[in-house]
């Protein structure tokens, strides 16, 4: 394939959503970063890798979707002095992507207008790169100070409060610093990396299966999403397609998370506006839903349930009827609850015109994912390239216009009482079959995986050394690209709003942070 | 309003649902948690305040321990409180394997609850340090950074679970009942 009449071959890769890969040199990657930004594609992630094990060099790597499908699109770079041309000035989340794969395998995006640290505080030094073969990432150093040079914002009665790491109640840490003037935020900037604890180091050396552990450990909330694009990244490296009733059932446990995780958040939300009974029904609900998990699957957030090759475990015909029935009934409860709260002016006053994102920022900064489709950013991988079984299912994608806390909630609504309805229908026509295929890869190889995640759209690649275990693993999140668009969010809104902008996004930390 | 009081009367009991699917049953875990009330008073002589630090865990571990706000496990009509401040907390309870970038910070949330500072590990994270173990990034186990006094393995445990290395917590220290306490916190060592 050719992509733009750029006079560069894609591979197709063996996996079921369309997945491209091509090597370039140095014009052709700053002449596809253009062209893809001019045909509204977006960039999914960019990464380094250490290749010199295998006789080459560093190499930078980028993943855009495109119309086409995806591209998987890597340049090799010189031992002595490793820097590849930016890609922040046609995509904007390429910037903190671009620091990280600093920090990890020291490869240099050049002339880039943030070359800051972002993954690495104190904690190692700066000619230490995790990634790079000559180090085995058991090095241990003494902690140095974190000089973070923030952004200072000067001015009449503006002052600055800093938040975090450790935060107020149960949730992941980050810093985030605010500008303000009296309550007005002016300015907010994001400082992350706290949970950095090494996994893509940990990826190499590993087998297949203890990659797929992994995998689904890179953010609990995803554990579906991630295991699946993994095991589709294996898949695709091996060459081998899973069973029909494998695929059906994964389906069945990624609408599951996706159905958990909107009801999570929906009653946080409706919590962080004041509104205690929401969380009560809400968290009821999830409960419900989560030992439901458990009873079919054995795991209440379905960890472990996807692994390369299959699914782990079958669901017998009288539990595929009890999930049925459950989510009958769940659509019931939820539209009930949507009702109240459509009807609770105090709610509405707090979510409408809140953190708003208008359309045509979305766009300039990637907004993706669920967020994305609350600012018009439309687009779905279930939608857009329906892969076995969504071709049978016909998704819809919701879309809102107005980008506010309002916006995303009711895409939140949405996509749950779709993805119930996607449950009736997986579970109405399970197809019988095995539930997996023998699966072993010898040899190097390398294959990609794209999943529509709850939050939006996740990317896994995967490559393997000559005995055929893992030589790199890159697992990719949403959050990178839209943390920097919450930092555009909260401006002009007020200090108090900010838990509840946050919230309406919910954006993992350790899935970025890796 | 009418809406929403039709809906709490409908609603009067986790697992007693609307439209039941399922027959409604009193969890066993619901029941384990109603008899750790009466203990937390007589360790403590009153309600047992919890300071969270996520370590550096995957999130999974949080999921579960907000599970334990909800209407089943009920635990602040237990007398069980999630505080923000670590000054006003009774018990630590530390997710994930700690993060290099988050040692510090974990040590100081540490420094800053008042004695018995009684420390949970959350998950098998916290617990051994886990799949992702110990490396230039990782101090792997909760207990490398901070002295700990019960784990709580899982991953992630189960609400009931942490319920349980809750009050487990509060029974492997009987140096906590007040006197006590204060007798050994002024007593000069012998050791
Ligand atoms: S124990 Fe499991 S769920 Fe908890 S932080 Fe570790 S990997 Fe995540």
């Amino acid at each position: 394939m050719q992509f733009s009449g750029l006079d560069c071959r894609f591979e197709r890769l063996a996996a079921p959503l369309p997945m491209h890969r091509a090597r370039v040199d140095a014009t052709q990657w700053s002449a596809l970063a253009f062209a893809v930004a001019t045909t509204k594609g977006r960039l999914v992630s960019l990464w380094g890798s250490d290749r010199r094990a295998m006789g080459d060099g560093f190499a930078v790597a980028t993943a855009y979707a495109t119309a086409e499908g995806l591209l998987w699109v890597e340049l090799g770079l010189d031992v002595m002095r490793p820097a590849y041309p930016d890609i922040s000035r046609f995509f904007v989340p390429a910037l903190r992507m671009q620091r990280a794969a600093h920090d990890l395998v020291g490869i240099d995006a050049e002339d880039s207008v943030d070359s800051r640290q972002w993954l690495r505080h104190g904690a190692w030094p700066a000619d230490y790169f995790p990634l790079r073969i000559e180090n085995t990432g058991q090095e241990r150093f003494a902690p140095q100070p974190d000089n973070y040079p923030f952004v200072f914002v000067e001015g009449d009665g503006v002052h600055e409060i800093a938040v975090g790491p450790v935060h107020a109640g149960t949730i992941e840490p980050g810093h985030f610093r605010f500008s303000v003037v009296g309550e007005k935020v002016l300015r907010l900037e994001e400082r992350f990396g706290y949970t950095h604890k090494g996994i893509e180091r940990r990826f190499m050396g590993m087998d297949i299966d203890e990659g797929a552990r992994l995998a689904g450990r890179v953010s609990g909330d995803s554990t579906v999403a991630y295991a699946w694009a993994y095991a589709m990244a294996a898949e695709s490296a091996a060459g081998v397609a899973v069973p029909e009733r494998a695929a059906w059932l994964r389906a069945l446990l990624l609408e599951r998370e996706r159905v958990a995780n909107h009801l999570g958040d929906l009653g946080a939300l409706g919590n962080d506006a004041a509104f205690g009974f929401a969380l009560a029904q809400f968290s009821r609900l999830r409960e419900d839903w989560l030992r439901a998990n458990f009873e079919a699957f054995g795991h209440r957030l379905l960890m472990d349930c996807i692994r390369p090759g299959g699914v782990a475990r079958d669901l017998d015909a009288a539990a595929a009827a009890q999930l049925r029935r459950d989510a009958v009934a769940l659509v019931a409860e939820v539209a009930e609850l949507k009702d109240i709260y459509d009807e609770h002016a105090g709610l509405q006053d707090r979510f409408v015109t809140t953190g708003r994102v208008a359309p045509e920022l979305a766009a300039r900064f990637g907004l993706t994912g669920l967020a994305g489709r609350a600012s018009g950013q439309v687009a779905d991988l279930r939608v857009d390239f329906p892969w076995p079984p969504y071709d049978k299912l016909a998704v819809t994608a919701s879309t809102q216009f107005n980008g506010d806390v309002a916006a995303r909630v009711a895409v939140r609504f949405d996509e749950c009482f779709e993805s119930l309805r996607l449950i009736d229908a997986l579970l109405a026509a399970l197809p019988d079959g095995p539930l997996d295929v023998p699966i072993a890869i010898r040899d190097a190889a390398s294959g990609a995986g794209w999943i529509e995640g709850w939050r939006g759209e996740i990317f896994v690649a995967l490559e393997t050394d000559a005995r055929g275990r893992i030589a790199r693993c890159h697992c990719h999140d949403p959050s990178w690209q839209n943390w920097p668009v919450i930092e555009h969010a909260i401006i002009d809104n007020i200090v108090a709003d900010f838990p509840l902008i946050n919230k309406s996004f919910n954006l993992g930390y350790s899935a970025q942070d890796l | 309003m009418w809406h929403i009081l039709k809906y709490i009367a409908r609603h009067r009991r986790p697992g007693a649902s609307a439209s039941p699917t399922r027959s409604p049953t009193l969890s066993p875990s619901r029941h384990r948690a109603h008899l750790i009330h009466p203990d937390i008073l007589a360790i403590l002589g009153r309600a047992l305040a919890i300071r969270h630090v996520d370590g550096g865990s995957c999130n999974g571990c949080e999921l579960e321990i907000h599970a334990l706000n909800n209407p089943y496990y009920n635990i602040e009509g237990l007398g069980i409180k999630f505080v923000a401040s670590p000054r006003h907390a009774d018990m630590l309870l530390v997710t994930g394997p700690v993060s290099r970038h988050m040692e510090l910070a974990l040590k100081r949330t540490y420094d800053a609850i008042p004695a018995p500072k009684l420390v949970v590990a959350i998950g098998d994270c916290g617990c051994t340090g886990g799949i992702f173990g110990e490396s230039y990034a990782s101090c792997g186990r909760v207990s490398n950074v901070i002295p700990v006094d019960v784990t709580v393995p899982g991953c992630p445990p189960p609400p009931a679970d942490i319920l349980a290395g809750i009050l487990t917590a509060l029974r492997v220290r009987p140096s906590l009942a007040p006197d006590e306490g204060t007798a050994s916190d002024f007593t000069p060592g012998f050791n």
